[in-house]
Order: C-alpha cells, then sequence, then structure tokens
C-alpha cells in the first residue's frame, strides 16, 4: 500500500508524505516511509493514517498507522516504531477468521528495519503485521494509545477465541521469534530475460521493480508560494499584498498579520494604519470557502399522509377472435383497394359528366332490387349443364371419344353417329328452316324455326343450342313471323342477322337481355316484299358500320347499313327473269322478277356473289353493277335452295336444287362439273370446313349424304337416313367448324347431332385433293386425253392440306 | 327472375335429380326440394367443404377461383355450383 498524499493544512505546516510500501499481506512484509512535518500534531484522513507528534524534531515515537486492505478487507492497528527492531513476544493468534492464508499458530515474527534510518526527512520502518492478534498488543501499549484515544479503532474489543484454539503454555507464548522483513517483492518475478543484441542472448534482468503502489490520491491543494499558486491569484486579479493574506489558514492568522504588519510598517510607516485598514475590510468582503468546514442543515418535515383512491369498473367485454390470413385474401384485399381507388378516380373524371350518369344509374338499381333467387343464374346454369351431362354421359363420351371401328372394314364408307337431339317444347310445330354456328364458341349454335308450307304461316322462333345443354335451348326469341334465314357475324359473334317470311330483317343482339329484336327493318325502310330466303353479314363498310346482305323472292339483293342505330338499305342488285338485264324501268314489269332463294358471297373476291333464284338459275353478280349479271348458269330445273362456294377452292362453288340433284360447278364454267341425282329434293348443301373434297346435303326423305371426291366422285360414302322417312323431312345441315359433328335440322322442329366417322373426315390426300379432280374432270369434259390420277400425282411438291395449296395456286 | 326459377324447375324435373337446395353464405337453406332435415344437413356439411375447396382453389392462384364443385359417390353425384353469395346444390342419381 502506498499512501501519497498531500495535506496543506496551514501555511506553517508543509506538506508531507506518508509512504507506505507494503510486501504480502500474508507474508507481513511492510514498509513505510514517512516524511513528516517536524511539528505540530498531524491529522491526515483518519481511515488513512494518523501522525502523533510531540513537537520536537526528533521522529515521532510511534506512529499508528491504520491500513486499508482492500483485498481481504481486514483492519489492522499496531503501532509502527521509528527503532529498527521490534520484539515480539511469541503470540497467538487470537481472531484469526478475517484472514484466510493466515496459519492458526501465528508465528513469531521479528521485525528488522532494512533500510537505513534518515529521522525527520524519511522513515523507514519495517514493521511486521500480525493481523489480528493484535489487539492483545495494543492493550499492552495502552499508554500510547491514549494520545490519539479519539480515535474509534482503539476503543479496546472484546477478545474472542474460536473454540479449537490451541492452547499453549506461558513458556511456549513467552518464545521468542525472530523474523526478518525485506524490502522485496517476492511476488517480482526473477526471471525476466531479455534480449541482448549485444551478445546475441537472452540475458536474465536483475533489476525488477520492488515497488508496489496500492493506492494514491493526488490532492487538490496548492501551497501559497508555489507558482500555481501564484498564478490562479493573478488570474484571480488580487495582487495586492493584503488580500494574499486570505487563503492564510485561520490558525497561523494572527501571527502572520502579526509578521505582516511589522513588515508593512518597515516599508512605510504611514501607510501601515491604511494598509491594516484596507486588509480588514477585505477580509469581511471577501470570503473564501472552506473546504473543510462547512456546517449542513436539514431538517425533517412532517409527511403527510398518503392516500389513495381506486375503483373497480366492470371489464370490458373480450372476445377472442382468431384467423389465418390466406394469400387470396391479401390478394383480394389488394384488389379492392385498386378497385377502390379506380372507382375515385371516375368519380373526380364523371363529377365534371354528371348529367349523362344519371338514367345509367337507375339501371342497376333496378336490377338490385331483383329477388334474391336470381343471383344463382350462373351458377343455376352450370348445374344444368352438369345434371344433362350426368345423364347423357354416354352420349358425351361418344362425342368425344367414339371412333366407330367398322370403318376400317368398310373401305371407303363411313358412318353418322347420332348424338343429341334438340327439341324445344314451343317450336315443335316449326320447321328448322336455319342453322349457323357461332364461330366464336364451337359448342354454340342458332337454330331459326318457320315454316316452308306457304298456306300455314305462324310464328317463327329464333333458339340458340350448347351441346353441353341439350335439354333446353341457351336463348330463346319469339318472332311474330317465321324466320326464314339467320347469319352470325364472324368477329361480333353476339350479333345474329335474321331474315322473316313477311320480309322483314333485324339484327338480335344477345347480349341484350331483350326478347325483341334490337334492330328491325320495317316497310318504311324498304324491307322485302317477299319472304327473305337468305342474309349474310358482310364486312364492315368504309365507316365501320355493320354491313349485312339479304336476298328474298321479291327479287331484290339489300344491302343493309346500321348506322346510328338505324338500318339502311341500298339495292344492291335486281333480278330478272331475263337474266342479261332488266327490261325497262322498274317495277313496269313484275311479272319478269326473278325471285332470288339463295347467294353466297366470294370468300376472297369481295365483290362476287351468287345467286340462286327460284327459276332454277344462278346469276354470278357483282356488288359494283347493279344492273347487270356477270353471268348465268341455267343450274337446275326447280328452285335452288343453296348456292355455297367452295372454303377451300376459289373458283368452286355447289348448288342444290329441290329437283334432286346437287352440283358443282366452276365459276368461269357454264356447264357443271358433277351432278349428283339423290332421289329425293335437296334442302341443303353444304362445304365440309376441314377438306375441300367434302360435302354434305339433306335431302326430304330424311337422309344425310356425305360426299368425298377424292374417294368416290360418283356416289355418296355415306347415305344415312336420320329421321323418319314418312313423317319428317330434313331443312338444314351445318358442319360444326371445329369438332367432327354435323347439325341437321328437320320440319319438326328437331335438330339432330351426327359425329362423322373417321373415313367422313379424311383430310385430303394430294391425288385427291379437289384441284387434281377438278382439272381432271375438267380435262376430260374438253376431250383432250383422260389424265391418270398417278399422273397428276406427278406433281414434284404439293403440300397436304388442300386450303394451303389453293392459296399457292392463286 | 322467373327464368332462374324455369331453370331450378327444368334441373328438379330432369332425369336422377333428386334434390335441389339454395344455400346462402352463411350456410342456411333458402330453398329446397328435400326434406327439412336432409336439407339441413346437406347445407350445413357441403356449404363448408365448398369453402375449403374454394380456399385451397384459391391459395394456389389467387386469380383462380372455385366455379364447380362435383362429388361422385357410389349412390348419387352431388353437384355444388358456388356463386357470389349462394350455393346451388343438386344431388343426382346419374345411373337412374
Amino acid at each position: 500500500m502506498a499512501i501519497t498524499r498531500l495535506w496543506d493544512l496551514s501555511a506553517s505546516i508543509p506538506s508531507y508524505t506518508v509512504l507506505c510500501r507494503r510486501g504480502n499481506l500474508s507474508q507481513k512484509k511492510y514498509e513505510a516511509k514517512f516524511s513528516v512535518p517536524p511539528t505540530d500534531i498531524v491529522q491526515s484522513h483518519p481511515d488513512l493514517i494518523t501522525c502523533v507528534k510531540t513537537g520536537t524534531i526528533t521522529p515521532p515515537p510511534f506512529v499508528f498507522a491504520r491500513f486499508m486492505a482492500t483485498k481481504t478487507n481486514f483492519r489492522s492497528e499496531r503501532p509502527l516504531y521509528p527503532s529498527n527492531e521490534f520484539n515480539f513476544r511469541k503470540q497467538r493468534a487470537a481472531t484469526v477468521q478475517a484472514l484466510e492464508t493466515m496459519p492458526t499458530r501465528m508465528p513469531p515474527v521479528k521485525a528488522k528495519m532494512i533500510a537505513g534510518t534518515a529521522p525527520g526527512q524519511a522513515q523507514k520502518l519495517t514493521a511486521p503485521k500480525p493481523p489480528k492478534g493484535f489487539i492483545k498488543k495494543k492493550e499492552e501499549d495502552d499508554s500510547t494509545d491514549l494520545g490519539d484515544g479519539a480515535e474509534e479503532w482503539s476503543q479496546p474489543k472484546a477478545l474472542t477465541k474460536p473454540p479449537d484454539q490451541l492452547q499453549l503454555t506461558e513458556a511456549e507464548l513467552k518464545e521468542e521469534f525472530t523474523r526478518i522483513l525485506t524490502a522485496n517483492n517476492p511476488h517480482a518475478p526473477q526471471n525476466i530475460v531479455r534480449y541482448s543484441f549485444k551478445e546475441r542472448t537472452y540475458k536474465p534482468i536483475s533489476a525488477v521493480d520492488q515497488l508496489a503502489v496500492h493506492f494514491s490520491l493526488d490532492g487538490n491543494m496548492l501551497h501559497k508560494d508555489s507558482d500555481e499558486a501564484r498564478r490562479q491569484q493573478a488570474r484571480i486579479g488580487v495582487v495586492e499584498n493584503s488580500t494574499r493574506k486570505e487563503p492564510a489558514a485561520p490558525e497561523a492568522s494572527e501571527k502572520n498579520e502579526g509578521e505582516e504588519a511589522r513588515a508593512d510598517s518597515s516599508a512605510a510607516g504611514e501607510e501601515g494604519a491604511g494598509g491594516e485598514e484596507m486588509t480588514t475590510r477585505s477580509k469581511k468582503e471577501r470570503k473564501l470557502t472552506n473546504q473543510f468546514n462547512y456546517s449542513e442543515r436539514a431538517s425533517q418535515t412532517f409527511n403527510n399522509p398518503l392516500r389513495e383512491r381506486a375503483s373497480q369498473t366492470e371489464p370490458p367485454p373480450r372476445a377472442t377472435f382468431s384467423s389465418t390470413a390466406n394469400q387470396w385474401e391479401i390478394y383480394d384485399a389488394y384488389i379492392q383497394e385498386l378497385q377502390k381507388q379506380e372507382k375515385l378516380k371516375e368519380k373526380q373524371k364523371t363529377s365534371i359528366t354528371k348529367k349523362d350518369d344519371d338514367p345509367r344509374r337507375k339501371l342497376p338499381s333496378a336490377d338490385s332490387q331483383s329477388d334474391d333467387i336470381g343471383k344463382v343464374s350462373k351458377s343455376s346454369k352450370i348445374v344444368e349443364r352438369m345434371v344433362n351431362q350426368n345423364t347423357f354421359d354416354d352420349v358425351t363420351q361418344d362425342f368425344k371419344y367414339f371412333e366407330d371401328v367398322s370403318d376400317e372394314f368398310r373401305d371407303q364408307e363411313g358412318t353418322l353417329l347420332p348424338l343429341w337431339k334438340f327439341q324445344y317444347d314451343k317450336a315443335k310445330r316449326l320447321a328448322v328452316t336455319a342453322l349457323c354456328w357461332n364461330p366464336k364458341y364451337p359448342d354454340l349454335f342458332a337454330v331459326g324455326h318457320g315454316s316452308y308450307d306457304f298456306t300455314n304461316q305462324h310464328h317463327g322462333m329464333l333458339l340458340l343450342y350448347s351441346l353441353k345443354n341439350p335439354s333446353f335451348p341457351e336463348y330463346i326469341f319469339n318472332t311474330e313471323s317465321g324466320i326464314m334465314c339467320l347469319d352470325i357475324h364472324r368477329e361480333h359473334p353476339y350479333l345474329l342477322a335474321v331474315g322473316f317470311y313477311d320480309g322483314n330483317v333485324a339484327i338480335y343482339n344477345l347480349k341484350t337481355a331483350t326478347t325483341h329484336p334490337n334492330f328491325m327493318s320495317s316497310a318504311k325502310s324498304g324491307k322485302h316484299t317477299n319472304p327473305v330466303w337468305q342474309v349474310k353479314w358482310q364486312k364492315d363498310d368504309m365507316d365501320k358500320n355493320l354491313n349485312l346482305f339479304s336476298v328474298s323472292s321479291d327479287g331484290r339483293v339489300v344491302s343493309w347499313t346500321l348506322v346510328k342505330n338505324e338500318l339502311f338499305h341500298t339495292d344492291v342488285i335486281r333480278l330478272s327473269l331475263e337474266g342479261s338485264a332488266p327490261e325497262g324501268p322498274e317495277g313496269a314489269q313484275p311479272h319478269a322478277t326473278g325471285c332470288g332463294t339463295s347467294f353466297d358471297f366470294h370468300r376472297q373476291i369481295d365483290y362476287l356473289f351468287l345467286v340462286g333464284t327460284e327459276e332454277g338459275k344462278i346469276h354470278k353478280c357483282s356488288k359494283a353493277y347493279s344492273s347487270q349479271f356477270l353471268d348465268t348458269f341455267d343450274a337446275h330445273n326447280m328452285t335452288v335452295d343453296a348456292v355455297r362456294w367452295n372454303p377451300f377452292h376459289p373458283k368452286v362453288f355447289i348448288s342444290c336444287s329441290s329437283d334432286w340433284s346437287v352440283k358443282i360447278w366452276e365459276h368461269n364454267v357454264k356447264t357443271p362439273m358433277f351432278v349428283f341425282d339423290l332421289n329425293a329434293a335437296v334442302g341443303d348443301v353444304a362445304w365440309a370446313p376441314y377438306s375441300s373434297t367434302i360435302f354434305a346435303a339433306v335431302t326430304t326423305d330424311g337422309k344425310v349424304h356425305v360426299f368425298d371426291l377424292s374417294v368416290n366422285k360418283y356416289e355418296a360414302i355415306c347415305q344415312q337416313a336420320v329421321v323418319s322417312k314418312k313423317k319428317m323431312k330434313l331443312t338444314h345441315i351445318e358442319f360444326n367448324p371445329l369438332h367432327p359433328v354435323l347439325i341437321v335440322g328437320d320440319d319438326r322442329g328437331h335438330v339432330i347431332s351426327l359425329k362423322l366417322s373417321p373415313n367422313l373426315r379424311k383430310l385430303p390426300k394430294i391425288n385427291g385433293s379437289f384441284c387434281s379432280i377438278f382439272r381432271h374432270v375438267t380435262r376430260e369434259r374438253l376431250c383432250v386425253r383422260h389424265l391418270s390420277g398417278t399422273q397428276c400425282g406427278a406433281r414434284p411438291f404439293i403440300p397436304r392440306t388442300a386450303g394451303v395449296w389453293m392459296r399457292g395456286v392463286m | 327472375m322467373a327464368e332462374v326459377e324455369e331453370t331450378l324447375k327444368r334441373i328438379q324435373s330432369h332425369k336422377g335429380v333428386i334434390g335441389t337446395i339454395v344455400v346462402n353464405a352463411e350456410g342456411i337453406p333458402i330453398r329446397t326440394t328435400l326434406d327439412n332435415s336432409t336439407t339441413v344437413q346437406y347445407a350445413g356439411l357441403l356449404h363448408q367443404l365448398s369453402i375449403k375447396a374454394r380456399s385451397t382453389v384459391r391459395d394456389i392462384d389467387p386469380q383462380n377461383d372455385l366455379t364447380f364443385l362435383r362429388i361422385r359417390s357410389k349412390k348419387h353425384e352431388i353437384m355444388v355450383a358456388p356463386d357470389k353469395e349462394y350455393l346451388l346444390i343438386v344431388v343426382q342419381n346419374p345411373s337412374e
């Protein structure tokens, strides 16, 4: 333990240093070095050291030092003798509990002064430190203790002995031990080596620092004569002599004053009194705070009794809620948020044009008032289809998967498998007068009902069926007059053009939920005066207006244009009986008017179209020339029921008539390429959408005839009666654009769907492609020479599908 | 709305259809052709099932949605068509 301290208690007492050097506590080697002022009593901090001095310059008779052992927390009091040797009687360790390392039996200790003493200036004390057993010793030194009897630690304490303490005899107790205290630090390392570059070896270092500093504290007091003190005083601004007195300690004030007064008077006699006055005044004025002498006052007031107030309320109702947020719930939340934002934007936009909104708003509100059950309309439709699917499960399976295996053994011929039969009770008595597949939804088709019995005309009906629900139509429109024809727009598959028996043309929009046609011609707007036999949508005109053509037995071909929700008509051509040109002014000879019954527009050449007439003629017309025909074919002996361009070959068309015949034409040649006699009035004929050589026709005897010219040029590869011959006549036929399915309509309002067996839907071979057949036939007719199929097939490269090849030719 | 009524009538009159139940969002049957206890049982159970099925479909792809649920059993086929607020349940005996 090293205690270094500077006290500035008074000007007359110089500072002193107490330095205790202690080795190891357990070995009780201590060293104390005192630099004690020669006069007066010095009292240090009571915890640290107390020096009692008798006033002589000689070393103090004893000094009580009290060490604070930080580690073991034990306190020991013992006299520090200025002499260099101590004689200790053999002591018993009276109290050992405080020191763990202490042996129970206290060895005799002999203190020995190691370093030489220099009394007055520095005293090195080597004192053994017997720990607690020292109390006994202290009792013996009571007389010396009286000097500082005020010290609390010097008060006698009761001796407590552990029960197992060793009992020693007097002789043993009196036995003396001598112990030498050394100044060496036993913990100091003995074996430090350092590399010596000079000798190039590690050399042990003999000089090891033996000083162990256990405690050091810097004082904050300055001696007034020191440089620092002067500097501080200068800073405060006290320069005068009188003021310099003030920091002097009060104990020495009188003496100092006297001295100074003397010094003052010697310097200047007259000023002496004045100086004294100044000093006294300044003393009163300025009072330095004494760091050590101050008092603190405090008083305890009454504590007001604490009062606490609380009341219990009814706990708010609790409910446990737990839920898992799914991914889709998060997604929905985001979508809702987006919609909200969009609505807000729209609101801001429409706030300007609010007036326009009012009528619109009424519509949805009217809808929302509808019955609850209306909300299941969509699902009820789905369920209906599913129920039907279950009941017609076998048919559905056939539609999808059945292929007639017998085809393989039948060589070329094929069969038709009846699938669903579509009928609607209210259309029972109405003949099927028109069929049309929806170009967008291949399961949807429209059926027009009317009557071909001109003496028995009633109402008509427009029905749309889906293959998914054969038991009930998807849409039902009742019409006042019988429907004679219909067509679905290619680009707008919800628009239906309908021609009526009374000569009207109407457009139905499936999107609107009305039962009436959206647009209808009238007597004012130039409707036909006779039944409309065929309607066809055309491409939109130059102003992007919807455009359709109609043909009627009143001899007119009319172009209808939908401009601003009104149908405007333009007569494209008037059919004349002579065919070449109408004679004289229009209407002058009504008997000379031809009766158009069917027409078809060329797929590539926009202006070119064919019109079949009641008289059995087919006129090749142009939209550009309203007065004359490009050509006229004397095609049939009776009404031309249908005329259709081949979907692949641009020059070939087919016609059928009630004169039992189906004829295939090349439009530049006046005579037909093929003539087929079907032994019954042919109601309709249709090209297959998948092959240029396949077509099908229906006859009034209830038969469907399917031809494949690449297979057989003379006979149908399939002739099949699908309804009873006596009762019902077949009226119309259509190929499904996607599935291998035909629909045929009869005059009792039934529509039958038929699946084509694999033989009936062969894709064209190279040899069998219509073009080669066509060339074959032409050359045959021209009697050039008979070309065999192999010669035709010698063409180096011909793509497989006829359609592609046709385009190549063009 | 007559249209829907007719559709429901048609479904009910269809071959093999045993019953038609319309269930609202809370799982309470609002229209039925079956007897009370059967209706309640069907409605309660299928409501939960369809919610679960819808949740499954939507969890896989949030933009997707359940349109139809078909349960083929030994005796029946139960068809559930969920709509925004209602559930249409049709029980059919397809072999009939």
